[in-house]
C-alpha cells in the first residue's frame, strides 16, 4: 500500500461526461512520480480528483491508509496534501512574504521559521520578499507558488505542469528545487509536459491516454520503452 | 491683503467643503470597492443602504434626545453611530444570508447578483421611506461651528471668512481614523490579508485554507461600519434625505472606477478626485478674480464653469472618461 493512492477514479466535471476512467496514481514520500500524456489527456482532471475538486462516481482517494474521498478539498490540505494548480497559482496582487504567510493559514503555530526554511530553498524569494508577486518573471512566480504550497509543510505535493511556459534554464533550476524538496521526504506528484526532463529526475511515472491509464513504470523503464519513446517523447 | 483674502475665499468655499465631501464619498466608495473586489458585484443598494443605517443613527438620536442623553458639545449622533452599527451589520448579514447567498452558492453570473442588489436596493428604499419618510431631517446637535466666519474676519481683520463646521472636522477626522484602521486590518493582520487573498484569487484562497463564509461575513461587517458612519457624517454636514443618498451613488461609483475598481486605497484618493472636480468645476469665481486682478480687470460674469445643477454631470464626464482611456483606474497599484 503506498502512501498516498488515487484508486480506480471515475469521473468528470458536473453532469458531463467522464473524463477520467478507472484512472490510479499512487505515489510514496520521498519519491517523485510523473503523470504524463497528451493534451487533454485528463491529467489536471486527475489531480483535481485527488484533492477532491470534482466529485469521483467511483474510485477512492487513499492518504496513509485512511480514505479521504469524502473530504473537502480545505479538509484534504489540513491532511497534509498541498496542490499547486497549473494556472492561477499565485496571489498576484500580493507580496512574496505575504503569498507564503497564506499558505500557511491554516497553521496555528509561529510560522516565522518555516518562511526561513523556503527563503533557504529559494534564496530568491528573500531577495524579492516585498516585492508583488504579478511583478516577477515565471520562474520566480513558480517558485513562489512551490513556496506558497510548502508553508503547511505537506507529507503530499502535488504539481500540475510546474515548469509550464519558462525557458529551459528555468526549467532545470525549479527541477533542482523540486528534488531538493523530495529529499525533505515529501511525496511529490507532478503533471509534466517537458516529459523527457521529468522522466529522469522522477522514480516512476505514469502515462496517461483519454483519462486511462496506458503506461506505467519506473523513469528509466518509460524513457527506454519504444512505444512511449515514439508517441510521447518525439522519437 | 488681497491675495490672503482670495486663499481664504478658496479654502473657505472649494478646500474645506470639497475635502468634506471627499471623506464622505470615499467611505461610500470604499464601501462599493470592498464588494466588488470581495463579491465580486457592482452594489447598486450602496446609497441605500447609507441611507438605511443613517436612519437607524437618526432614530436612535432622537431617542437619547428623548431621554435627556447628549454630548454636550458634540452632536448627541456621535453616541448613536455605535449603536446604528451593530443594528446595520445585522441588516447587512440578514440581506446576505437570505438574499445574495443564494446566489453566490450558485455560482451566478456578476450581472445576475447586481440586478439582485437593485431589488435589494428597491427593498431597503421603501423601508427607509416606511419608516422614516422622504422628507428633509436635520439631526445634528451641540456647537455648529469650530470658527464662524465672523469670529475669523474679526482675528485676522481680513475681508474674508473662514468658516469651519464642526460636522467638518469631525468628518475628516473620523474618516482618516476609521480608513487608517482599515487599511491597517486590509495589510497587515492575517484576517485582513485572508480577504485580500480571497479578492486575488478565490481558488488558490480555497486551496490554502481559507475560509469564504467568514471572509465574506467580514466583509458586510465592514461595509455596514463604512455605510452608518459614510452615511450619517454626511447626513451630519448637510442633512438626511433619502433621495439625496441615491443620488451619491454617482458620485461614489465614479469615485470607485477612478481609483480603480476592486483597490481600496484608489477608492479612497477617488472620493477626493471627485469631490474636488466637483466643487473646482462648479464655484463663481468672480469674486477670487476680483481679489486677484487689477479693479480695472474686474470680471462682469460669475466665471462659473458649470452651474451647481450640473454637479452631477461632473462625476458622469470623469467617469465616462476614466472607463473609456483608463478602465483600470487612474492609480497604478495592488488590488485590494
Ligand atoms: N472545468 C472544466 N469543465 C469541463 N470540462 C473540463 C474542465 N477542465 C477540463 N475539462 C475537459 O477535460 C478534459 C481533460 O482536461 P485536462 O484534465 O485539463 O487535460 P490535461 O491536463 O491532461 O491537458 C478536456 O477535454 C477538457 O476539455
Ligand atoms: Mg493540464
Amino acid at each position: 500500500m503506498a502512501f498516498f493512492e488515487g484508486l480506480k477514479m471515475t469521473g468528470g466535471y458536473g453532469t458531463g461526461p467522464d473524463i477520467i476512467n478507472s484512472c490510479s496514481v499512487d505515489v510514496n514520500r520521498g519519491e517523485i512520480v510523473s503523470i504524463l500524456g497528451p493534451n487533454g489527456a485528463g491529467k489536471s482532471t486527475a489531480m483535481k480528483a485527488l484533492l477532491g475538486l470534482i466529485n469521483l462516481k467511483s474510485g477512492a482517494v487513499v492518504i496513509n491508509g485512511k480514505d479521504i474521498s469524502k473530504l473537502s478539498p480545505q479538509d484534504r490540505v489540513r491532511e497534509g496534501i498541498s496542490f499547486v494548480p497549473q494556472t492561477k497559482n499565485v496571489f498576484t496582487g500580493m507580496s512574496v512574504e505575504e503569498n507564503l504567510e497564506m499558505g500557511a493559514y491554516l497553521r496555528d503555530d509561529d510560522y516565522q521559521n518555516i518562511i526561513e526554511e523556503i527563503y533557504e530553498l529559494f534564496p530568491i524569494l528573500r531577495e524579492k520578499r516585498n516585492q508583488l508577486v504579478g511583478e516577477l518573471s515565471g520562474g520566480q512566480r513558480q517558485q513562489v507558488a512551490l513556496g506558497r504550497a510548502l508553508m503547511i509543510k505537506p507529507s503530499v505535493l502535488m504539481l500540475d505542469e510546474p515548469t509550464a511556459g519558462v525557458s529551459p534554464i528555468v526549467m532545470d533550476e525549479l527541477f533542482d528545487h523540486i528534488i531538493k524538496v523530495k529529499r525533505t521526504n515529501v511525496a511529490i506528484l507532478m503533471v509534466e509536459q517537458n516529459a523527457k526532463q521529468a522522466l529522469n529526475i522522477s522514480d516512476r511515472g505514469y502515462v496517461l491516454v483519454t483519462g486511462e491509464n496506458k503506461y506505467s513504470g519506473t523513469g528509466q523503464e518509460l524513457l527506454n520503452d519504444p512505444r512511449v519513446r515514439s508517441s510521447f517523447l518525439g522519437g | 491683503m488681497d491675495f490672503l483674502n482670495a486663499i481664504i475665499l478658496l479654502l473657505n468655499y472649494i478646500f474645506v467643503p470639497a475635502l468634506t465631501y471627499g471623506s464622505q464619498l470615499a467611505l461610500g466608495a470604499i464601501f462599493v470597492t470592498l464588494i466588488y473586489g470581495i463579491l465580486r458585484f457592482a452594489n447598486f443598494a450602496t446609497g441605500d443602504m447609507m441611507a438605511f443605517g443613517t436612519m437607524v443613527t437618526i432614530l436612535i438620536t432622537w431617542y437619547f434626545q428623548s431621554i435627556g442623553i447628549s454630548l454636550g458639545v458634540l452632536p448627541t449622533a456621535l453616541l448613536a453611530i455605535p449603536f446604528a452599527i451593530i443594528f446595520m451589520i445585522g441588516y447587512m448579514l440578514f440581506i446576505d444570508k437570505f438574499v445574495f447567498r443564494y446566489y453566490r452558492v450558485n455560482k451566478s453570473p456578476p450581472v445576475q447578483l447586481a440586478m439582485v442588489s437593485i431589488g435589494v436596493m428597491f427593498v431597503t428604499q421603501a423601508v427607509v421611506r416606511i419608516i422614516i419618510g422622504p422628507s428633509d431631517r436635520r439631526f445634528f446637535d451641540g456647537e455648529r461651528f469650530i470658527i464662524k466666519a465672523g469670529e475669523f474676519k474679526e482675528m485676522t481683520g481680513l475681508n474674508e471668512g473662514l468658516a469651519i463646521k464642526s460636522s467638518q472636522v469631525m468628518t475628516i477626522f473620523i474618516t482618516l481614523v476609521l480608513v487608517s484602521i482599515l487599511f491597517w486590518f486590509l495589510n497587515k493582520t492575517k484576517t485582513g490579508k485572508s480577504m485580500r487573498a480571497y479578492s486575488d484569487n478565490e481558488d488558490l484562497a480555497l486551496l490554502s485554507g481559507i475560509d469564504p463564509k467568514r471572509v465574506v461575513m467580514i466583509t458586510w461587517i465592514i461595509a455596514g461600519i463604512l455605510a452608518t458612519i459614510g452615511g450619517a457624517l454626511y447626513g451630519l454636514d448637510k442633512s438626511f434625505k433619502p433621495f439625496t443618498y441615491f443620488n451619491n451613488m454617482l458620485p461614489i461609483f465614479a469615485a470607485a472606477i477612478v481609483g480603480g475598481i476592486g483597490n481600496p486605497f484608489g477608492a479612497f484618493l477617488g472620493g477626493y478626485v471627485i469631490a474636488f472636480s466637483e466643487i473646482f468645476l462648479t464655484y463663481a469665481y468672480k469674486k477670487f478674480f476680483m481679489y486677484v486682478l487689477p479693479a480695472s480687470m474686474e470680471p462682469e460674469t460669475l466665471i462659473q464653469l458649470l452651474s451647481t445643477d450640473y454637479k452631477f454631470a461632473v462625476s458622469f464626464s470623469i467617469l465616462v472618461i476614466v472607463l473609456l482611456y483608463r478602465p483600470n483606474g487612474i492609480f497604478k497599484g495592488k488590488v485590494l
